[in-house]
């Protein structure tokens, strides 16, 4: 498994993984629900917990990450041109790159056909959302699989929530066509160049995007007798 | 007493409204409309060892045209909600609703935008099933209330009053966030 490269040898070499982690702190959460304004019976109101993300790796990566790294640096300096990948990030053992939002399907492209990176399956994208992480509120994350190296990196593509425009690669990654229509209904993220991009779940009429962290959860009050209990988002918060 | 003790042996005497209450009780024909985890339930329910054959309601059909019992075994989302109406609309009367499990009687866990609180929103239920999800034996015990239910059903201008009756009687009804005592 490439998963955890700290205890595999692939291309003979033994892969060990950047220990040296600075994390990066985009917001803290106080509480444990998110509510506030209200009573706090249960004491954990003191909770804070940062919404922390691990800053760019320096070189050397460590094992096979160098490589696709190096290799990619060459291919996209031949074509695309310096800057498509802004930074890459070694964490647990995993290599996420982080690209620029325009350029992601050139990137893409060349992570498919050369010989030297071969990362023929897009195995799915997803969305978040950060709504504190300001102009890069809405990232799309990519995880690519080459079978024919065993290799697993993931692509990180960030978009600020004011112009959620992120380059389709349905032209690369036929599978990305459902991926990347799951992604806009839930997030909103508009991936131009898509040949039809429709909502995927929700019904064709519905008005927002659900899975961002400012949509409301929604919920109709409960009636028991005598009593009232408001929908989960308006009950009274433990924090 | 009357015109049974002339009868020869062999004949009873029954009303109009008994015996087309006896045969639609006696041959459901269910839709099948499995949605969620209920939806095994039901299946184990129509399985040998519940064997819903007894109560003549084995054959699961996949036309709502043939079907006359929709048992709505899950919960029901937003975009499901315009699909399930119109496979109640399709089928043929009489027919009848059954709630399967608190998902969809009330929304039950899943008080939140996606989901229909309650398939009573879309489509008149008869038979409400608590249970997340209810056991076979509570689907049985459904089945058999609706039976009774079906049995003892009116025709005619009976039908029309009953109808009136009933709702006479919902309109009436205390709302549950005005009743009084313990949570029963």
């Amino acid at each position: 498994m490439t998963q955890d490269p700290s205890s595999t040898a692939v291309g003979g070499e033994e892969v060990v993984p950047s220990t040296a982690r600075t994390l990066e702190v985009i917001d803290v959460r106080e509480g444990m629900f998110g509510v506030h304004g209200s009573g706090d019976t249960s004491g954990y109101g003191g909770l804070q917990r940062p919404v922390a993300m691990p800053e760019a790796s320096a070189r050397p990566y460590g094992g096979w990450f160098d490589e696709v790294a190096d290799r990619l640096e060459q291919v996209l300096g031949e074509s695309v041109g310096a800057g498509a990948v802004e930074s890459a990030v070694v964490d647990r053992g995993e290599l996420t790159l982080h690209v620029s939002r325009e350029r992601v399907r050139d990137v893409c492209q060349h992570l498919r056909d050369d010989a030297g990176l071969r990362f023929e399956l897009c195995s799915g994208i997803s969305g978040v959302h950060y709504p504190h992480d300001a102009g890069r509120e809405l990232h799309a994350v990519y995880h690519l699989l080459s079978m024919t190296h065993n290799r697993r990196i993931r692509l990180e593509v960030a978009a600020p929530e004011s112009d959620p425009h992120i380059a389709s690669v349905v032209s690369v990654y036929p599978t990305a066509d459902w991926h990347e229509r799951e992604t806009y209904d839930f997030f909103g993220i508009v991936f131009d160049g898509h040949p039809a991009l429709t909502r995927i779940l929700m019904p064709d009429d519905w008005p927002g995007h659900p899975q961002r962290k400012d949509y409301p959860l929604g919920g109709i009050p409960v009636e028991y007798k005598g009593a009232t209990i408001p929908p989960p988002d308006e009950r009274r918060s433990y924090s | 007493m009357g015109l049974e003790e002339k009868l020869p042996s062999g004949v009873l005497l029954t009303t109009v409204e008994g015996l087309a209450g006896y045969f639609r009780k006696a041959s459901f024909w269910p839709a099948t409309f499995g949605l969620a985890c209920c939806a095994i339930e039901m299946m184990e329910f129509g399985a040998p060892k519940y064997d819903s054959s007894r109560f003549g309601m084995e054959v699961f059909r996949a036309s709502p045209r043939q079907a006359d019992l929709m048992i709505v075994a899950g919960r029901v989302s937003q975009k499901m909600a315009p699909v399930l109406r119109q496979i109640y609309d399709q089928m043929p009367g009489p027919k009848y609703v059954l709630a399967m499990g608190v998902c969809a009687s009330s929304g039950g866990m899943f008080n939140n935008y996606a989901i229909v609180q309650g398939v009573d929103h879309i489509v008149p239920v008869d038979m409400y099933l608590p249970g997340c999800p209810p056991r076979p034996e509570m689907l049985i015990d459904a089945v058999m209330k609706l039976h009774t239910k079906i049995q003892d059903t009116k025709l005619g201008a009976h039908r029309v009053a009953e109808i009136a009756a009933d709702e006479k009687v919902a309109l009436e009804a205390v709302p549950t966030t005005a009743m009084k005592g313990l949570l029963r």
